[in-house]
């Protein structure tokens, strides 16, 4: 066979099961309705309705904005049917979608200011001067959210009629519950960010005062031990404690978690032994902020302060492709896996919950349900915490979450 | 050639990689240096892997061969190779690393916030890693065929399970030590063998290489042709043929060529006298392989032509290079990775002064390669030729060796980036299992049509996966770096019209598609129409959708450009400010603040004294 017949057959075949696939796809979206009982035309007009009021709400989901405006705006206007729609905020247009936006657009905000404070649905008269402009007639129904009107959803018609006021206002009513919907997802995640402001606060007490007792010891023996640990003390406390951004990479985490195991080996001596697997591809990894430390804090809890024996902790940071993984393991006296699935449903808050199930909602709300914590353990097993993060994520980069919606 | 020692060093290198794998993660482990997390990748060492990553089987083979068969040239292909970093340094690397994608697909969901941009650049990355790895795997089987003569996909399929084995396994852990380790060996492995040459060049009395003449045969040199050729004479020439020359069968018998040309069925051995001018193959045919000889083929506008289009595939294709782009994640920053690149310029650079000496050996000392076609076997064979006798035995194993370091690097950085890019984006869900299914994938589609597929110049097939990069990531990575008003639509268009016609050129090259003449050259040669349109195209859609604009695009041109020390601590001494300042957000949680104020300020001052 010679190349050209080949390159010609291997051609020939990926653009076989390119239209394969394509042809696969049509059907499979063609078998979702049924072929026989396609319902009544009522019933289909329904259906209609619904699936484009289902398209317009995952861009509304994300607040009311210029960009989110435009995507719903086209939507809107299909299922009202209308000659031009527009949707505003409190002080300008964000989105115009039909005819008329040369003229009309100007003048809408004067119109829509009245009801701001009302906030009921008006029908008015567009007082054009242009003959041959179709909108004559604009229903102005407010959007409401949590704290009152967010801004006014226009619609414009030939003629006044009762049926566009209605429909208009049920639509504005829908969007609303869209928008309060954003709000809520944008209260969740201040919520997170009020967890990690109190993770910060929350490892402070018990370390501190262990630190301060453990340096203390070596004051008068070993002064410039005593130093060095300090000024370990001092940059640990100095990255928890920081207040910009809500992510951080992996070598500043290893760094801090390095510092964090040498007070801890300061305070418990030889019983501690520590090793660190890091393949330095990965230390440029982008995560969230304060993600691994608390796991670690929890491997010296359970290896040392729950027994009397040696521990011996492993924290490895290996490449896997498009990912890196890191795991972190003790030898510790582990845990009863249905304690551990209850602690990480949220069932039973304890000291030691907050900072796991924290972790755990962390990256699951930042790279997916897929990348969570993985933990292995039995009881007198010791414990065995695997984390998967990718080496990109959208808007996850050292440095950002201080705009993140 | 003796097999055993090249055999030996094959498996050398094989095991050598492995274990330079398995043992680089305990180079760096450890168990008490608490500092790990400064050791980050330095430039020196990062650059040392991009460089042992990027030297493939084109620039180890390929280019000595060209060199060989068409003369000075081709010399553009290692200058073009090497200046593909210059452009990269200047325009591209630390806005590449300070956006921190890790693929060039991450890049374009980065910058143009959309989905479907990204899935666009998916299909690019693997297409142009696809025909990337193609020449890999084909110099592979050719060059385990020369030294063992085993048929030439037991070379590719080695080469294939090597690599597919290691990067599913894991064993690709360590990679920045591995690609490191590899293009010192590479060095190595070109450069003794190469002093051995040149001295015995030196004690030959030096004869001068001749590109504008047929060179001659030296000595008494039997060829056995093992594809039927038609070869060009332009003076009469007296040979021993055994086998078919122009439809009549000889045996043994003396025969005189007439100027003009002759057809050599496959299978005959021409036994040519010393000093008898070696024959060239005929360009005129018009077979599978005919393309690759076009830009010595024809009129000077079509050379000329073809030497801008290799220009402007090389210079500007590096960037778009799937295995190339990842590794800049590894650099700590974009001032980093500014530096790896002007240390890789300067390795590459002294890499690409050593294929030339072979090529204009191989034109004094192994003329007849020319006729066989095998020209990327240049290197391969020299030692042998000049060196004879054990010595020449070790140098071309060692040279083997080096050969496959070439395929076994860049072949497993091409894999683990498509492999990557194939688990994450086109594989239903991510997982350990899918990475080594997509490593599988990555590998499968190219070893199929290098099987399949008739062999090109390495060198060639590697061109036309940088024309088709440097008319696709080129416009993407430098506009949008450079331009903050490029759009998703214009983007995709861009890539679309521009990565898509040079795609489809290269795709109906290689198949014969391809018309004579002028057409011909413009499609084996896509770059210089198809970089600008592309450019152009990316430039116009997104005048056209102006309003598409990402809303974060002056924020994400402004962290690419601006140095990480400004950039990350836009608060530099934002901690003791905080501290002191007693109201932040909230009137409370101020107060109390205000009463720990004290000691951090304390614990800055000690810091700052030691």
């Amino acid at each position: 066979m010679t190349a050209a017949q080949a390159v010609v057959l291997s051609a020939a075949g990926a653009l076989l099961f390119v239209s394969g696939l394509a042809v696969g796809r049509l059907v499979a979206r063609r078998g979702e309705r049924p072929d026989l009982d396609l319902g009544t035309p009522v019933e289909r007009a329904t259906f209609h309705t619904l699936h484009t009021a289902s398209l317009a709400a995952p861009p509304l989901r994300a607040g009311l904005t210029e960009d989110t405006a435009r995507k719903a705006a086209r939507r809107l206007r299909s299922l009202l049917g209308t000659e031009a729609l527009c949707l505003t905020d409190r002080e300008a247009v964000l989105a115009w979608d039909g005819a008329g936006a040369d003229h009309h657009r100007t003048r809408v905000m004067a119109k829509v200011e009245d009801i701001l404070d009302s906030g009921r649905s008006q029908s008015v008269h567009t007082g054009c001067d242009d003959v041959r402009c179709p909108l004559r007639w604009a229903v102005i129904a407010p959007l409401t959210g949590e704290d009152g009107v967010l801004g006014a959803l226009v619609a414009y018609g030939s003629r006044e009629s009762a049926v566009l006021v209605r429909a208009a206002t049920e639509v504005a009513r829908w969007v609303s519950v869209q928008l309060e919907l954003a709000e809520l997802d944008r209260s969740r995640t201040r919520l997170i960010e009020a967890e990690i402001r109190a993770l910060r606060a929350q490892i402070s007490p018990h370390f501190i005062f262990n630190s301060l007792a453990a340096i203390a010891s070596f004051v008068r023996t070993d002064p410039e031990r005593a130093r060095e640990l300090l000024l370990e003390f001092a940059d640990f406390t100095r990255y928890s404690f920081r207040r910009h951004g809500e992510f951080t990479d992996l070598a500043d985490e290893l760094r801090s978690i390095e510092q964090y195991l040498a007070l801890a080996g300061a305070r418990f001596g030889d019983r501690l032994k520590v090793t660190l697997q890091v393949a330095p591809e990965v230390l440029p990894v982008a995560l969230p902020f304060l993600c691994l430390q608390p796991l670690v804090e929890n491997a010296v809890k359970h290896g040392l302060e729950d027994s009397g024996r040696p521990c011996r902790i492993t924290i490895a940071a290996q490449d896997a492709g498009a990912e890196a993984v890191v795991v972190i393991e003790d030898d510790g006296v582990g845990m009863d896996p249905a304690v551990l699935r209850g602690i990480l449903a949220g069932e039973r808050p304890g000291a030691f919950g907050v900072g796991l199930c924290n972790v755990d909602e962390r990256l699951r709300q930042v790279y997916g349900d897929e990348h969570g914590l993985v933990i292995e353990t039995g009881v007198g097993a010791g414990m065995k915490i695997t984390i998967r993060i990718p080496k990109y994520q959208p808007g996850v980069h050292a440095g950002a979450g201080r705009h993140r919606p | 050639m003796n097999q055993t020692y090249a055999v030996a060093a094959v498996a050398a290198v094989v095991l050598a990689t492995v274990l330079v794998g398995a043992l680089g993660l305990r180079i760096s482990r450890t168990t008490s240096d608490f500092y790990v997390a400064s050791r980050t990748v330095g430039p020196r060492l990062n650059a040392a892997a991009i460089s042992g990553e990027y030297l493939s089987a084109a620039s180890f083979l390929g280019i000595a061969g060209l060199i060989l068969l068409q003369g000075p040239d081709m010399l553009w292909y290692p200058v073009g190779y090497t200046a593909g970093y210059l452009v990269l340094l200047v325009l591209v690397a630390a806005p590449l690393r300070r956006s921190g994608a890790y693929t060039l697909s991450d890049f374009a969901e980065a910058r143009l916030q959309s989905a479907a941009a990204r899935r666009l650049a998916v299909l690019f990355v693997v297409g142009i890693g696809w025909l990337y790895l193609l020449p890999q795997l084909q110099g592979a089987g050719l060059t385990l065929e020369i030294l063992t003569g085993a048929p030439d996909w037991v070379g590719s399929l080695v080469v294939a399970v090597v690599v597919t084995g290691a990067v599913a396994a894991g064993g690709m852990r360590s990679i920045t030590f591995v690609q490191a380790f590899q293009y010192w060996l590479k060095l190595t492995a070109l450069t003794v063998p190469a002093l051995f040459l040149v001295a015995a060049w030196l004690g030959d009395d030096a004869p001068r290489a001749r590109f504008d003449a047929p060179s001659a045969f030296r000595e008494h040199t039997v060829v056995r042709v093992d594809d039927t050729v038609r070869i060009e004479i332009d003076a009469p020439l007296t040979l021993t043929v055994s086998g078919t020359v122009d439809g009549t069968a000889y045996q043994e018998r003396r025969l005189t060529l007439d100027e003009g040309a002759h057809t050599v069925a496959s299978g005959t051995a021409l036994a040519f006298p010393e000093g008898a001018r070696a024959p060239e193959r005929a360009h005129a045919e018009a077979g599978p392989s005919g393309w690759s000889q076009s830009l010595s083929a024809g009129s000077d506008g079509h050379r000329l032509y073809a030497t801008y289009g290799l220009i402007l595939a090389t210079f500007l294709g590096t960037m778009g290079l799937p295995h190339v782009a990842v590794r800049f994640y590894t650099s700590p920053d974009g001032r980093a990775a500014r530096r790896t690149t002007l240390v890789v310029l300067a390795l590459i650079g002294a890499f690409y002064l050593l294929p030339p000496v072979y090529g204009a050996l191989g034109r004094i000392y192994a003329p007849e390669l020319a006729l066989t076609g095998d020209a990327d076997a240049a290197v391969l064979v020299l030692p042998d030729r000049l060196l004879g006798g054990l010595a020449g035995e070790l140098l071309g194993a060692l040279l083997a060796g080096g050969a496959f370091a070439a395929f076994l690097s860049t072949a497993s950085g091409l894999t683990m980036s498509v492999a990557g890019v194939i688990s994450q984006d086109v594989l239903p869900s991510r997982g350990v299992h899918h990475f080594r299914l997509a490593a599988v994938l990555a590998m499968a589609a190219p070893f199929a049509l290098s099987v399949v597929s008739e062999n090109v110049p390495v060198a060639d097939a590697v061109g036309l996966a940088f024309a088709v990069s440097a008319s696709s990531f080129c416009p993407l990575l430098v506009l949008g770096i450079w331009w903050r008003g490029l759009t998703p639509p214009g983007a995709a268009a861009g890539l679309v019209v521009g990565g898509g016609s040079a795609l489809t050129a290269v795709l109906a090259t290689r198949a014969g598609f391809a018309p004579a003449g002028w057409r011909h050259t413009l499609m084996a040669w896509p770059a210089v129409w198809s970089v600008p349109l592309g450019f152009l195209t990316m430039l116009l859609v997104s005048l056209a959708t102006a309003r598409r604009v990402p809303s974060g695009a002056a924020a994400f041109l402004t962290r690419l450009h601006l140095p990480e020390d400004l950039a990350d601590r836009d608060l530099p001494d934002g901690e003791p400010r905080d501290w002191g300042r007693p109201a932040g957000s909230g009137g409370d949680r101020g107060g109390d603040r205000g009463g720990q104020a004290g000691t951090p300020d304390g614990d800055r001052t000690e810091g700052a004294g030691a």
